[in-house]
C-alpha cells in the first residue's frame, strides 16, 4: 500500500492533467488552476523545509567551530539581514535598494563576468585539431566567435559575419531541432514511465 | 620541460591575466571598430521605427544584476528609440532580484528622456510565474496587475486608458535572461498573435534561431553585439559600442590562444612522432 | 427702402437660426455618408476555449482618408430582439476585423450588433447566439494522435518486453564511467559530489538525475564514500534525501546515511554557483556529477572541478549547454542519454520497453519528416505543413 498508493495518485493527476492539455473545457481548466495553487504551496512548504536545512547546516558548522565556520556567520547574516530589511522595510526603501545596488548586484554581476575567463580557459584546452571532426569544430568556433564581434567584419572584409550567420541559421538549428526531437521523446518516454509506475527511484526505496 | 609542452600545459591563470589586459587595454586606448548590422536586429529597428507615434509597446524584463552588463545597454537603446518614436511602453519584471534594477532603470532612461511617468511608460512591476501571467495579461493587464509597481491602479494612470490587453498593444519585446522567453513565444505569440522580438545575452542567442526561422519572433537582439547595433541604428553610441572594441579584442584574443595552443600540439605530436 | 433696412437684423438672426442648422443637419449627413456600412460576417461562439466567450467577425470597413476616422466600434448586445442594445465593449478602430466578448454566460441568448463609436451607424443583427465550453481543443488534434501513436506503441513494446522478447542498448560510456569514478574517489579518500542542476524536482531531466542518483547512493553506501548534494530548489533537496536515503537503506548500511550532506543552498543561479564552486575547492571531491538541468552555471561549474582534479561526469538536456559540459567534463550524456541512463543502469526490461518506444518514435519522425520535406519540395504541397500545424493553446 505504501508503494501502491503514491503510483495511483501519480497515475491519475499525470492521466488528468494530460487530458487537460487537449479539453478547454472551463472544469479541466479549473482543476489546472487548482493543482498550480498547490504546486505553489508544496514549493512554499518545501522552501522553509530547504531554509531550515540552511540554518541547520551552517548552525552545526559554527557550534563545532569545523573548517571554514567564518563563511557559515556571513551566510547566515546575510540571510536574517536581507530577510528583516526586505520585511520590516519595504523593497523600495533606501536601505533595500542600497544592499541591492552595493552588494547584491556587483556580487552578482561579478559572478556571471567569470564566465568570460573560462570560457578562455575551456576554450584554449578543447579546441585541438586532433581528428578531422575536430578540426571542423574548431573552425566553427573560430568562425563564430570572430564572425560576431566587429573586428571579424573588418580583417576578413564582411566575410565572416557572413558565414557565422550561415552557420548559426542553418547547422545549428538543424542539430539543436534534433536534440529537441530526441528530449522530446525521451521526456514523453520517461513520463510514461513515472505515470506507469515503472520508474519509481524519486519515490525512494523500491 | 620544452616551450612548447609549458605552452600545452599552460597555466590559467595566465589565460585569465591576458583575458583581463585584453579587456583593460581598448577601454584606456578607446578603440572604435566599425559595427555591421545584423538582419534580426534590424528587424526589431525596423518594426519599431514604422510604429505610429501614440502606440504602445509592452517591454517585459527578466533579468538581474548577473546579466545586466549585456542587458542594460539594450534596455537602454530600445526605450531611447521608443521614446524618440513618442511611443508609450507598458514595462514589467518576471524576475524577483531584478525588478528593483530594472526600475531604477527605466527611471533613469525616463529622466534622460524627459517623459512622464503614466504617460509616457508605466512599470507594473513583478508577478511570479510567468506563464499564468502572459496568459492573465491576454485577457486583461489589469487582471495580473490591478495597480502599477508603485500601487497605483492601472485606470487611474492616464496611458493605460483603452489599454486592455495584448489587442491594444503593438509589439512586445521581451529583455530576457531566463528561459521565459519560451513562454512568451508559447503562451504569448501563440495564443495572443502578437509581434514577438526577442532580446537575450549572448550565449543564449543561437538558442532561439529556430523561432526566428519559423517566424514565431520578428527578430533577436543578441547580446552586447546586438547591443551595439542597435545603438548604432538609433545614433547614439553607448556602453554597448564601447564594449564592443573590448569584445572584438578578448575574441581575437582566445582565437590566438587557441592558434597558440594547436602549434604546440602539432610540434609535439610531430616529436613523439604520431601519425594519424 | 428704409424698413428693408430697419429689418436686416430681424432677417439676419433668422437666417442664423434657420440656415445653420440646415447646414449642420447637411454636414452632418455628408460626415455619414463617408463612413462606409458596418456589416457583422459571423458571430458564434468562441472555438477551443473554456466557454464565456463569443467571438464577433464584421468586414473591415475601408475610410475615405480625408475625412475624420471615428476613435473605434462599440459592440452592441441584448437578449432578445425584442430588448434594447446595450454597448458591453469598445475595440479601437484599426484593430483586428473580430473580437472576443469574455464573461458571458454559457447557454445564454445573445444576439449582437457593431456601430462606430460617436455615431448612430450600426450594423445588421447577428444572433442569436450561445457560448459554451468545448470538449476538445481541434487545433490540438495532430498532438492528441501523436501521443495515442506513441503510447500505444510504448505500450505494445511493453508487452512485448514482459513475454520476454530482447532488446538491446547501445553502450553509453558516460553512464559506464560511473562506477569507476566513484571507485577512484573510494581509493583517494575523498568525497563525490552530486549536483542535481537548476530544475524543478518534476522536472524530467531531475527525475532522471534521481535515478542516477539512487544508482551512485547504493555504491558509495557499499563503498562507505561521502556523498555530497548540494540543492538549489527546496523540493530538489527533499526528493534527493529520500532517494539517497532509500539507497543506503538496500545497500544494508542506513547507519551511513547523513542527511546534512545533502543540503539546500539558495534558489539563485550564480550565489549556488559559487557555493557549489566554493564546496569544490575546499572539500576536493574526486569525482563531480551534473546531472539535470542547467544554464549559464555549467562552464563555470566544469572548469572549477577540472580544476580541483576531478573526474567529471555531467549530463543535461539543455542543447545549449552541452558543448560546455563537452568542453570541460570527462563524459557527457547529451540530451536523452540522460533520460535513458535508469533504463541503462537497471536493465529492466520494462525500462528498456520504453526506450525501444522512443527510438521507433525517433524513426516515425524521421520518415515523417523525409516524406514531408520531398512532397513539400517535390510536389509543392503543403498537406503535411497544414497537418503538423499545431495550435499550442
Amino acid at each position: 500500500m505504501k508503494r501502491e498508493l503514491p503510483i495511483a495518485i501519480t497515475f491519475i493527476c499525470a492521466f488528468i492533467l494530460t487530458l487537460q492539455y487537449f479539453i478547454p473545457h472551463r472544469s479541466f481548466e479549473i482543476m489546472y488552476e487548482i493543482s498550480n495553487i498547490w504546486i505553489q504551496i508544496i514549493g512554499v512548504f518545501a522552501m522553509i523545509l530547504g531554509i531550515i536545512s540552511l540554518i541547520m547546516l551552517h548552525w552545526e558548522k559554527i557550534k563545532h567551530k569545523k573548517e571554514n565556520w567564518g563563511f557559515s556567520i556571513v551566510t547566515l547574516a546575510s540571510l536574517v539581514g536581507m530577510s528583516l530589511v526586505g520585511l520590516i522595510a519595504s523593497e523600495n526603501s533606501p536601505v533595500f535598494e542600497w544592499l541591492y545596488n552595493f552588494i547584491l548586484a556587483p556580487i552578482s554581476a561579478t559572478m556571471f563576468a567569470l564566465l568570460a575567463f573560462f570560457i578562455a580557459s575551456a576554450a584554449y584546452r578543447a579546441f585541438r585539431a586532433r581528428t578531422v571532426v575536430a578540426t571542423i569544430l574548431l573552425l566553427a568556433a573560430v568562425i563564430v566567435m570572430l564572425g560576431r564581434v566587429p573586428i571579424g567584419s573588418l580583417i576578413s572584409f564582411g566575410i565572416f559575419p557572413k558565414m557565422a550567420e550561415i552557420l548559426v541559421n542553418y547547422p545549428n538549428v538543424a542539430a539543436k531541432r534534433a536534440i529537441f526531437m530526441g528530449v522530446g521523446l525521451g521526456a514523453a518516454a520517461t513520463a510514461l514511465k513515472v505515470m506507469l509506475g515503472i520508474e519509481r527511484s524519486y519515490m525512494g526505496s523500491d | 620541460m620544452g616551450i612548447f609542452e609549458k605552452i600545452i600545459k599552460l597555466d590559467r591563470r595566465i589565460i585569465f591575466l591576458v583575458i583581463f589586459l585584453s579587456v583593460i587595454f581598448p577601454l584606456i586606448f578607446k578603440v572604435n571598430i566599425p559595427i555591421n548590422i545584423t538582419p534580426e536586429v534590424r528587424n526589431v529597428y525596423n518594426l519599431i521605427e514604422n510604429l505610429p507615434e501614440g502606440s504602445v509597446i509592452v517591454v517585459p524584463c527578466e533579468y538581474a544584476p548577473d546579466t545586466m552588463a549585456e542587458l542594460e545597454p539594450m534596455l537602454y537603446a530600445v526605450l531611447r528609440h521608443c521614446w524618440e518614436k513618442n511611443l508609450r511602453v507598458v514595462a514589467c519584471g518576471f524576475y524577483v532580484t531584478g525588478v528593483t534594477l530594472i526600475e531604477q532603470e527605466i527611471k533613469y532612461m525616463a529622466k534622460q528622456m524627459n517623459k512622464k511617468y503614466g504617460k509616457d511608460y508605466i512599470f507594473l512591476g513583478y508577478r511570479p510565474y510567468p506563464a499564468a501571467v502572459i496568459n492573465s495579461m491576454g485577457e486583461d493587464f489589469r487582471q495580473s496587475f490591478p495597480t502599477d509597481y508603485y500601487g497605483t491602479p492601472l485606470d487611474s494612470l492616464p496611458m493605460m486608458r483603452g489599454v486592455k490587453n495584448f489587442n491594444d498593444t503593438k509589439l512586445v519585446l521581451t529583455i530576457n535572461a531566463t528561459s521565459g522567453v519560451d513562454y512568451w513565444v508559447l503562451f504569448g505569440h501563440e495564443r495572443y498573435g502578437f509581434p514577438l522580438a526577442i532580446g537575450v545575452t549572448a550565449v543564449m542567442a543561437a538558442d532561439y534561431y529556430h523561432y526566428l526561422n519559423s517566424g514565431q519572433i520578428v527578430g533577436i537582439i543578441g547580446g552586447l553585439k546586438g547591443a551595439a547595433e542597435y545603438e548604432s541604428l538609433v545614433h547614439h553610441k553607448g556602453l554597448a559600442t564601447m564594449g564592443m572594441s573590448i569584445q572584438s579584442f578578448v575574441h581575437l584574443v582566445i582565437v590566438l590562444f587557441i592558434i597558440i595552443g594547436n602549434i604546440a600540439y602539432f610540434v609535439i605530436r610531430k616529436r613523439k612522432g604520431i601519425n594519424r | 427702402m428704409l424698413d428693408g433696412i430697419k429689418n436686416l437684423p430681424i432677417v439676419f438672426l433668422l437666417s442664423i437660426i434657420i440656415i445653420f442648422p440646415i447646414q449642420a443637419i447637411a454636414g452632418e449627413g455628408q460626415t455619414k455618408s463617408k463612413l462606409p456600412n458596418l456589416t457583422i460576417e459571423k458571430v458564434m461562439d468562441t472555438p477551443n476555449d473554456h466557454g464565456r466567450s463569443i467571438t464577433i467577425i464584421w468586414k473591415k470597413p475601408s475610410f475615405d482618408s480625408s475625412f475624420a476616422i471615428p476613435t473605434g466600434y462599440k459592440i452592441l448586445r441584448a437578449d432578445s430582439l425584442r430588448s434594447n442594445f446595450d454597448s458591453v465593449e469598445f475595440v479601437p478602430i484599426g484593430k483586428s476585423k473580430s473580437f472576443d466578448i469574455q464573461n458571458i454566460e454559457d447557454g445564454k441568448t445573445y444576439y449582437y450588433r457593431i456601430g462606430y463609436a460617436n455615431t448612430e451607424i450600426i450594423s445588421n443583427i447577428a444572433g442569436p447566439v450561445q457560448a459554451k465550453g468545448n470538449w476538445f481543443h481541434t487545433g490540438k488534434t495532430t498532438t492528441f494522435v501523436v501521443t495515442i501513436l506513441f503510447c500505444a506503441l510504448t505500450l505494445g513494446i511493453l508487452i512485448f518486453a514482459r513475454r520476454g522478447g530482447e532488446l538491446y542498448i547501445r553502450p553509453i560510456s558516460g553512464i559506464n564511467a560511473i562506477d569507476d569514478a566513484i571507485g577512484r574517489a573510494t581509493e583517494m579518500g575523498k568525497p563525490i559530489l552530486f549536483v542535481p542542476g537548476l530544475g524543478a524536482a518534476s522536472d524530467v531531466a531531475t527525475i532522471a538525475a534521481f535515478t542516477i542518483l539512487e544508482h551512485i547512493a547504493k555504491i558509495t553506501a557499499e563503498y562507505k564514500t561521502r556523498i555530497i548534494v548540494p540543492c538549489y530548489a527546496p523540493e530538489t533537496m527533499i526528493v534527493a534525501q529520500e532517494v539517497v536515503r532509500a539507497s543506503y537503506l538496500d545497500a544494508g548500511r542506513p547507519d551511513l546515511y547523513n542527511d546534512k550532506e545533502i543540503f539546500f543552498i539558495t534558489q539563485e543561479q550564480f550565489p549556488y554557483t559559487a557555493a557549489v564552486n566554493g564546496i569544490m575547492l575546499r572539500d576536493r571531491p574526486a569525482a563531480n556529477f551534473f546531472l539535470g538541468k542547467f544554464y549559464a552555471e555549467s562552464l563555470m561549474l566544469a572548469e572549477t572541478g577540472f580544476e580541483a582534479g576531478a573526474i567529471q561526469i555531467a549530463g543535461t538536456d539543455e542543447a545549449i549547454q552541452i558543448p560546455f559540459f563537452v568542453a570541460a567534463c570527462d563524459y557527457t550524456l547529451m540530451g536523452e542519454e540522460l533520460y535513458a541512463a535508469s533504463a541503462y543502469l537497471s536493465k529492466d526490461p520494462m525500462k528498456l520497453a520504453t526506450l525501444k518506444a522512443e527510438d521507433w518514435g525517433k524513426a516515425g519522425v524521421i520518415i515523417f519528416l523525409i516524406i514531408g520535406v520531398v512532397v513539400a519540395s517535390v510536389f509543392g504541397s503543403d498537406f503535411f505543413i497544414r497537418l503538423l500545424d499545431v495550435n499550442v493553446m
